[in-house]
């Protein structure tokens, strides 16, 4: 993916009420939410968002009803006037085009899927996919060849002719999708897309845009509500809390680092063993014993010692790992007639090894079944730290912090 | 207390009003008078029309379109009043009125529908109409007839004029609220795919807004209709003549059949404009 940023957003405000000005100068002075109101009458939608959106993610802006997230994607396409601040496309303000520019960036470079699926109810499934076509004045053929086209990657195209009462709310929505899609737009604006949908159709769908995303590289902005989703399908997500964006970062960067207790609350239902690798929890504070000490077990028992530790990972020069010893397998080898003693003789039997990229469901059986803690590496053998009982353990209540016990969430094996 | 003596009239609105239409009557009348002639031209179009064809093709374009639109049995029930009028001795009558409905209709729709689709965008222009309309259909008839007569003289051009301010309030009525009904998230979709106001208006609010269109037509219609007897009075002729002359003669018989022949048109036309709606 590269890091070119397609949507910038600075500061921006949405204002709603009598007196947008005056409370904006109020909420400059430092003033809360319900004070504001209290005084005015005015409620903030958002306030002072600022985050940037790279080409080809899917970024995902993530809260409760109420938190802002529908204002601030309809602020992407000025279907609501920001009170303040700047949208940026491509480098272009947004905020600053007049109508008839705004109606061309509408046109050619973004469309929108809507929660209630919003098709034309005296259109048929055809005429609804080329809408965006139509208004862009491309004439009748062209645009019915490519609103086909577009109905054929959603799977849709023998529907052509009905009309959208006819079909299933996750068939009327992939007409949405198809309608979306039908403009070849940069920027695919989703609104809680999936959400009115029920669980299975939603995973369906999820998995469908995943696919047409891996075939052209879009930037999606997605809002939900549902955490699940968000971490599905998001590279990115922008989690926001009462008209503010608290925290945006990938979904492995918030989980571990929650900015403030309601990004932690948000997290809680979560089942982190889907979300986290390997390679997020992985630690290297457990002895690591180079190689070319091999020659030397005592001085490996000693280093287990003086840490206090019962296992020590045997590595060579480069870092790689090696094997697994433990205090007692280096004694039972001192204790040995035989000479030279090579701290290789002393490796435990039944030592396997885990991939960074391994999630923390796969690695259960492994980290449950053996003492010591699982060595994990990299793709070139590199060992960057293991995981123990206790880490894996602390890991999951992190997440519960009602000191529930980590609770056995079915996986959908879409991970 | 001076201020609440009433027994002084101390508004003389009514003498205001009087010179004000004198004073209308007596400067602009040539500008009222050209007012008349689309509304003329129209009138004469459908009476060329429905008076001028030889009965048997007038029926059997009725009975078509009823047929095509609102089926077999709406087809019988035209065929049925039709024939009935014609063997009451009431066709001449009917045609004048059909022509006279008709004319009244069209010109409604033509200036109710914009002024629908207005104040179904605009709120501002929705609060400045309502009054407007809810004293046109308030107002008895009887007030404005001697002024339109006054400016118009008369005749059934007046006629028409009289039933435009009577029937034209359900049609901006019902057209505002078709385009007021169209969901939010309609309009939403349609700017966020580059729609300008007026794609808004023809692609999406109109062909919603239809039905809810085509119901303000039929009750606009039907309130035409209602105006036939008061339209009579001020010699606009056709189905109206034979009830003010049963009234004045006393021949109830006369009054009862034009009467008779209204209602029966008045369904007839009911039935067939309902099925526009739907289709």
């Amino acid at each position: 993916m590269s890091n070119e940023v397609k949507i910038e957003v600075r500061n921006l405000f949405k204002i709603f009420g009598p007196h947008p000005k005056k409370a904006l100068k109020l909420l400059q002075e430092g003033l809360e939410k319900n004070e504001i109101f209290e005084k005015t009458e005015t409620t903030i939608g958002v306030q002072n968002a600022s985050f940037e959106i790279n080409t080809g993610e899917i970024f995902v802006i993530m809260g409760l009803s109420g938190s802002g997230k529908s204002t601030m994607v309809r602020m992407l396409n000025r279907l609501i006037e920001p009170t303040a601040g700047q949208v940026f496309i491509d480098g272009e303000d947004l905020t600053a085009m007049s109508t008839e520019e705004l109606v061309k960036v509408r046109r050619k470079k973004m469309s929108m899927v809507f929660q209630s699926f919003a098709l034309m109810p005296h259109m048929t499934v055809l005429q609804n996919a080329a809408f965006g076509l139509e208004m862009d004045g491309v004439d009748k053929q062209t645009r019915e060849a490519r609103a086909l086209q577009a109905l054929e990657q959603v799977g849709l195209d023998a529907w052509a002719e009905s009309r959208p009462d006819e079909l299933s709310g996750g068939m009327q929505q992939r007409v949405g999708l198809a309608r979306g899609l039908a403009v070849d737009p940069d920027i695919l604006l989703m609104d809680e897309a999936f959400s009115a949908l029920d669980p299975l159709i939603r995973t369906e769908m999820q998995d469908e845009l995943l696919k047409l995303q891996a075939k052209a590289k879009r930037t999606i902005v997605f809002i939900s509500h549902d955490l699940d989703e968000a971490m599905r399908i998001g590279d990115r997500i922008a989690i926001m809390e009462g008209g503010r964006v608290v925290q945006v970062g990938t979904p492995e960067e918030i989980l571990q680092n929650p900015a403030d207790d309601y990004v932690r609350a948000f997290f809680r239902g979560v089942d982190p063993t889907n979300i986290l690798s390997a390679g997020d929890i992985a630690s290297d504070t457990q002895v690591t014993i180079p190689i070319t000490d091999g020659k030397n077990p005592r001085a490996a028992l000693q280093r287990l010692i003086k840490n206090d530790r019962d296992y020590g990972y045997v590595l060579d020069t480069e870092g790689r790992f090696k094997g697994v010893v433990s205090s007692d397998s280096l004694r039972e080898l001192l204790d040995q007639e035989e000479q030279p003693q090579l701290i290789p003789n002393a490796y435990l039997e039944g030592v396997v090894t885990a991939n960074t990229a391994d999630s923390m469901q796969d690695i259960l059986p492994e980290v449950a079944n053996h003492p010591w803690p699982l060595p994990i590496l990299d793709d070139n053998a590199q060992y960057l730290g293991a995981i123990s009982k206790n880490l894996f353990l602390r890991t999951l209540h992190r997440s519960q912090p009602d000191d529930l016990p980590a609770s056995e969430t079915v996986n959908d094996g879409a991970q | 207390m001076s201020l609440l003596n009433f027994d002084k009239k101390l508004i003389p609105l009514d003498e205001w009003v009087q010179a004000f239409v004198d004073w209308l009557v007596f400067n602009h009348r040539d500008i009222f008078q050209a007012i008349k002639t689309p509304i003329e031209l129209c009138l004469k179009g459908f009476e060329w029309v429905f008076t001028g064809l030889p009965p048997v093709v007038v029926i059997l374009l009725f009975v078509i379109i009823a047929w095509r639109y609102a089926g077999k049995a709406v087809a019988v029930f035209t065929l049925v009043t039709l024939l009935l009028v014609g063997y009451l001795g009431l066709w001449e009558d009917t045609m004048i009125t059909l022509a006279m409905v008709i004319s009244s209709v069209f010109f409604c729709a033509l200036a109710g529908i914009p002024l629908g689709i207005m104040s179904g965008r605009s709120d501002r222009f929705e609060l400045l109409l309502r009054p407007v309309l809810d004293a046109m259909q308030t107002i008895p008839p009887f007030v404005y007839l001697v002024p339109v007569v006054m400016l118009f003289s008369i005749g059934t051009v007046s006629g028409i004029l009289a039933t435009i301010v009577f029937a034209l309030p359900p049609i901006v009525r019902l057209t505002s609220l078709g385009i007021r009904q169209v969901h939010p998230e309609l309009i939403e979709a349609a700017l966020a795919f580059g729609a300008t106001s007026g794609q808004v208006l023809r692609k999406v609010q109109f062909p919603l807004a239809l039905p809810s269109i085509m119901a303000g037509l039929n009750q606009t219609l039907m309130m035409a209709l209602s105006m036939v007897v008061i339209a009579a009075l001020i010699g606009a002729g056709g189905l109206g003549n034979p009830v003010v002359q049963g009234l004045n003669t006393l021949e109830i018989g006369l009054a009862t059949i034009g009467g008779l022949a209204i209602v029966l048109l008045a369904m007839m036309l009911d039935r067939i404009t309902q099925s526009f709606g739907t289709k």
